[in-house]
Formats: C-alpha cells, structure tokens, sequence
C-alpha cells in the first residue's frame, strides 16, 4: 500500500485515475439526471421526491469523505505517512460542500415534507455536527503553523469525531425521528426511484474520487513549491 | 419548464444549489491545483 503512497508514484498514479473517475461522473450525472427528472410522482411525496437524487448522493459522499479522512489519520498517526495528512487535508473542503448541500437540500424537502426546513431530531442534529466537524477540522489546520503538529492535532480531531458516524447512520434506528428510516439496502425504495438514485450516488463519488485526487495533487505540488523555495 | 407540481419552488432551488455548489467547488479546486503546477514551473526555472 505504502508503495502507491509514495508521492511520485501517487502523481503517476493519479494522473491515470483522475480523468478515468471524471469520465465516470460526467456520465453517471447525466444519465442520473434524465432518469430523475422522468420518474412519476410519489404517491406520498409527490414530485417532492426528485429531491432525493440530489439530497441522498450528498449525504452519502459526506459521509465517505469524513470516513476517507479517519482512515488517512489513523494511518498518519500510526506510520506517520506524511502523504496520509495530504489526503485528510486535501478531504476536508470536499466533505464540508457535500455535508452543506446534504443540510441545505434536506431543508428544502424537509418544508413541503414535515412544514418545517428544521427540526432538532437526531439524524438532522448529527449531521450539522458532521459540518462543524469539517469545519473545526480545517480551522485547526490553519490555526497551527507548524505543519507537523497541525497534522496531529487534526487526526487526533478526525479520530474522536469519527464516533459521529454510526451516530448519523443508526440515529433513525436508535431514536424517534422525523427523518425517515433507511430504503435504499431495506428494499423499501421502487426500483423506479433507485436506479437513478444509485446512479446519481455513483455519480457523486465519481466526482468527489476525482476531485479529492486532484486537490491532493495540489497539495503536494504546493509542499515541492515550498521546498523550492526553502533551498538545498 | 417541466411541470413538478405546487412543491417546485422547493425542487428546482435544490437541483440549482447543488449544481452551483458543485461547479464552484470543481472550478475552485481546477484552479488551485493551475496555480500550483504555475507556481512549480516558475521556481524550476
């Protein structure tokens, strides 16, 4: 695994991946999209229920960033990988638009839904707390200058954090919530809803794979920059 | 302009939201990972 990890071998290496993930996600958007946009209306939602191709995808993808960003921490705190606190940095901007456009879209469901945008129940309440999680997790890696201690401060953060995640996943199981229960592996979900929205889901990791290889990329390219900079 | 029924001020804003988040976001990180290889050249030099 270390081997890949290598940053040279990891340039090489992304630069074949990264268009092949974008291809993927250009495609699966547009199929999800015309697929999403023709199917009949819910006989309990209505129309309403178009909101779920864009609504679920998001939440999805939020989830793996933040669970991208434990695993890279762990690692960084066990083998101290430096390219493992590239990756989690590089996670943590993706995870936070994801997780906001989860928030956001779930808000305009949620009115025509439940007549409220919010409500403080346990599945909506854990997901804000994923946001500030995103968000407290890139504040601290720009509020410690030495890079190495950031780094560690951060996995540390992402580590304890991380107990969010079953949190979110089992909260409509564990409570009573307004937010409805889990279809997609249940089988509750008619097939004429869950092709587009595999595929819309399929989409967005597609995009959020070829983003987050992208601005590892960058990541690195700017520690050569500085480098450089620095001298022999 | 499709037809979604009385919920549409609800349905097209999250459909507009995620496709300008998600433009912007694939835009912001283009640029910074131009900036980057700019920046690298620059100092190769």
């Amino acid at each position: 695994m270390f081997r890949y990890a290598n940053p040279a071998v990891f340039m090489r290496l992304s630069s074949v991946l990264l268009p092949i993930f974008a291809v993927i996600a250009i495609v699966a958007l547009a199929v999800g999209l015309v697929m999403g946009l023709r199917v009949p209306p819910d006989y309990q939602q209505g129309m309403t229920v178009l909101i779920m191709f864009v609504h679920v995808p998001a939440a999805i993808v939020a989830e793996i960033a933040y669970g991208a960003i434990a695993a890279a921490s762990l690692v960084s705190l066990v083998w101290r990988h430096p390219l493992a606190d590239t990756a989690a940095r590089a996670a943590a901007p993706l995870g936070a638009v994801f997780t906001g456009l989860g928030l956001v879209t779930g808000m305009l469901w949620g009115r025509p839904m439940w007549g409220a945008y919010w409500v403080w129940d346990a599945r909506l309440t854990s997901f804000l707390l994923l946001e500030f999680l995103f968000l407290g997790y890139i504040a601290l890696w720009n509020a410690i200058e030495d890079e190495t201690r950031a780094a560690r401060a951060c996995a540390i953060l992402a580590l304890v954090g991380a107990v969010n995640l079953p949190i979110i996943k089992f909260s409509v199981d564990w409570w009573n919530t307004l937010h409805q229960g889990e279809s997609i592996l249940s089988g509750k979900l008619a097939p004429v809803y869950l092709w587009p929205l595999l595929i819309m889901a399929a989409g967005y990791m597609a995009l959020f794979a070829a983003l987050w290889l992208l601005r590892i990329q960058t990541e690195i390219l700017n520690r050569r920059a500085r480098n450089l900079m620095q001298g022999p | 302009m499709m037809d979604l029924g009385p919920y549409s001020d609800f349905i097209w804003p999250a459909y507009a939201i995620s496709a300008l988040a998600l433009l912007v976001t694939i835009a912001q990180s283009l640029a910074a990972w131009r900036a980057a290889r700019k920046k690298i050249a620059a100092l190769s030099k």
